[in-house]
């Protein structure tokens, strides 16, 4: 995914300032910075979720194969059927279990009972939950922990599946152990998805991310390699904010 | 004392104002509990009333002979008091309204809660607003100028008052409950559930009826009880258009419901009467009615507001 001179205005709000980033695949990219820098606009641009917003313009290009999304002629839905995503907040419809993970596939035109089945377990067992909802895949998604709200989205993310997923702070509204599981599942995810996740947390980006962007803002700053980022930052804003100077 | 500028008697002189205060409360108290319990006992005696007029001429025809029989004759020399008949009015009026108004409705709250712009919103809820106000006489008149004539060349009947035209007016007037509960519901699901809709790949249109709907479904199930509170037990406007004869029902046919038939009785029924009798009789089988959807619609709201 190739972004090019992205520039996003929410009315007068010029809230990303020429952007460009080469996104690898297979990878994690986490995109750090303090809040209102632009991260999860950026983020939110990668899918066409602003297109929702009232008064937002975009200029620049995002080519994803081959093809820039923002051209006219861009099927938004099969766009977003192939780049998902995960909210910061759980958001599992209010369904049961299984229909949470259907309703993706089912949209799509999947109407086969025995293929929605195998859609259903196979997600599960991907986001890592299946062994916890197995037995109650007909009761209501609301009466799940936050932790398990949280990958049964990444669960309904995948049954579509995607090539690319994009998470929105999908930790931060989680304790530390489903915050552990959620970032185990993302590194097991990078081997068959491209991930590129909003993070407000920087040891989480040590943790599991390879590549890293910080923004400040609307600008981005520095992009580069996690480890260098890290620990040869080439810019000193770069290096004041890993270090805990501001944000 | 309280002219004395002393520090001790203006410390009593405030205690008493707090004192007195506390009185003017507790009246206030006391005139709140009694308007409570006013329309708790206008409850109670128009429920108690309703039951204790009513049973003498269901046990006097029979409950039997009185539900189901299908042949109302009052003033027959050998009269006939058979309710079935405005019962299937009733049920079959309130069911073509809802069959008809309820999509209408539906239709038009998802377009004003989710589609359309802030401006038209606003100038169609003013307007659904306005239907909402509108007594039913005038939606009877119009019924009987417009719609009965219409009825009666289309159908080429020789009287247009039908269960028909009764049927549209009812569909009319459920409308604006239908559209404002529905409204509310919709607007009220998390903005969250459409996101995680569409970032799925799913239309606007997909997300609206699959999630938003779906969410929102126990406010759409109570507007629709509301909707139907309203038609079974409507009266006025139905009078003015369904032609008011005691038939079994037919779409092309006069009929009357239960609340008609009261209406148009009540006021030739000579007291002491089995006719009176039997039209309190009428008006308790309607209000059973109106609980039963009451019930459930209590139940409804109730179901909504857990989850």
């Amino acid at each position: 995914m190739d972004v090019t001179d992205l520039n996003l205005w929410y009315g007068e709000k010029h809230a990303l300032h020429g952007v460009s980033m080469k996104i690898s695949e297979h990878r994690i990219t986490a995109l750090i910075g303090p809040s209102g820098c632009g991260k999860s606009t950026f983020l939110r641009s990668l899918n066409r979720m602003n297109d929702l917003v009232e008064g937002c313009k975009i200029t620049g290009k995002v080519v994803y194969q081959d093809k820039n999304i923002y051209d006219p002629d861009v099927d938004v839905t099969g766009l977003r059927k192939r780049i998902g995503m995960v909210f910061q907040k759980a958001n599992p419809f209010p369904m049961s279990i299984y229909d949470n993970i259907a309703y993706g596939p089912r949209i799509h035109g999947i109407k086969n009972k025995a293929k929605l089945d195998e859609i259903v377990e196979q997600s599960l067992k991907d986001a890592a939950i299946w062994d916890e909802v197995k037995d109650r895949l007909k009761s209501s998604a609301l009466g799940m922990s936050g932790g398990q709200q949280q990958r049964l989205c990444i669960a309904r993310a995948l049954a579509v599946h995607p090539d690319i997923l994009l998470m929105d702070e999908s930790t931060s509204a989680l304790d530390p152990i489903s915050t552990g599981k959620i970032e185990e599942l993302a590194v097991k995810l990078k081997e068959n998805y491209t991930v590129i996740m909003v993070t407000h947390n920087m040891q989480q980006a040590v943790r599991i991310s390879d590549d890293c962007a910080f923004f400040l803002l609307g600008d981005l700053i520095e992009f580069s390699s996690t480890d260098k980022m890290f620990s040869k930052p080439d810019d000193k804003r770069t290096e004041d904010y890993i270090t805990g100077r501001f944000g | 004392m309280g002219t004395q500028n002393e520090k001790g008697v203006s410390d009593t002189d405030a205690l008493k104002d707090k004192r007195h205060s506390r009185t003017v409360e507790n009246v206030i108290h006391g005139i709140f509990l009694a308007c409570g319990v006013i329309v708790i006992g206008f409850v109670l005696a128009i429920s108690i009333y309703l039951v204790v007029s009513g049973i003498p001429a269901i046990v006097k025809i029979g409950f039997g002979k009185f539900i189901f029989g299908t042949e109302w004759a009052s003033t027959a020399a050998d009269p006939k008091f058979g309710i079935l008949p405005f019962i299937l009015s009733s049920v079959y009026g309130t069911c073509g309204a809802v069959i008809i108004g309820v999509p209408i409705g539906l239709f038009t709250a998802v377009f004003l809660a989710k589609v359309a712009s802030p401006k038209a919103a606003k100038v169609i809820r003013e307007a659904v607003n306005l239907l909402a106000g509108i007594p039913s006489v005038i939606y009877g008149l119009v019924g009987m100028i417009v719609l009965v004539p219409a009825i009666q060349k289309m159908f080429k009947l020789s009287n247009g008052s039908t269960l028909l035209a009764a049927i549209v007016v009812l569909a009319i007037m459920i409308l604006p409950s239908i559209i404002n509960v529905s409204d509310t519901a919709l607007q009220a699901v998390p903005r969250e559930y459409e996101e995680g809709s569409l970032a799925l790949g799913a239309t606007e249109i997909e997300t609206y009826f699959k999630v938003d709907l779906k969410a929102a479904s126990s406010g759409v199930a109570a507007a629709i009880v509301l909707g139907i509170g309203r038609a079974i037990g409507e009266a006025m406007a139905i009078i003015m258009v369904s032609g008011n004869v005691a038939n079994m029902p037919g779409l092309l046919k006069p009929v009357r419901t239960l609340s008609t038939a009261i209406v148009s009785e009540m006021s030739y029924a000579a007291y002491g009467s089995l006719q009176r009798e039997a039209l309190f009789s009428v008006g308790l089988v309607l209000f059973v009615f109106i609980m039963i959807i009451n019930v459930i619609l209590n139940m409804l709201i109730k179901r909504g507001s857990e989850s």
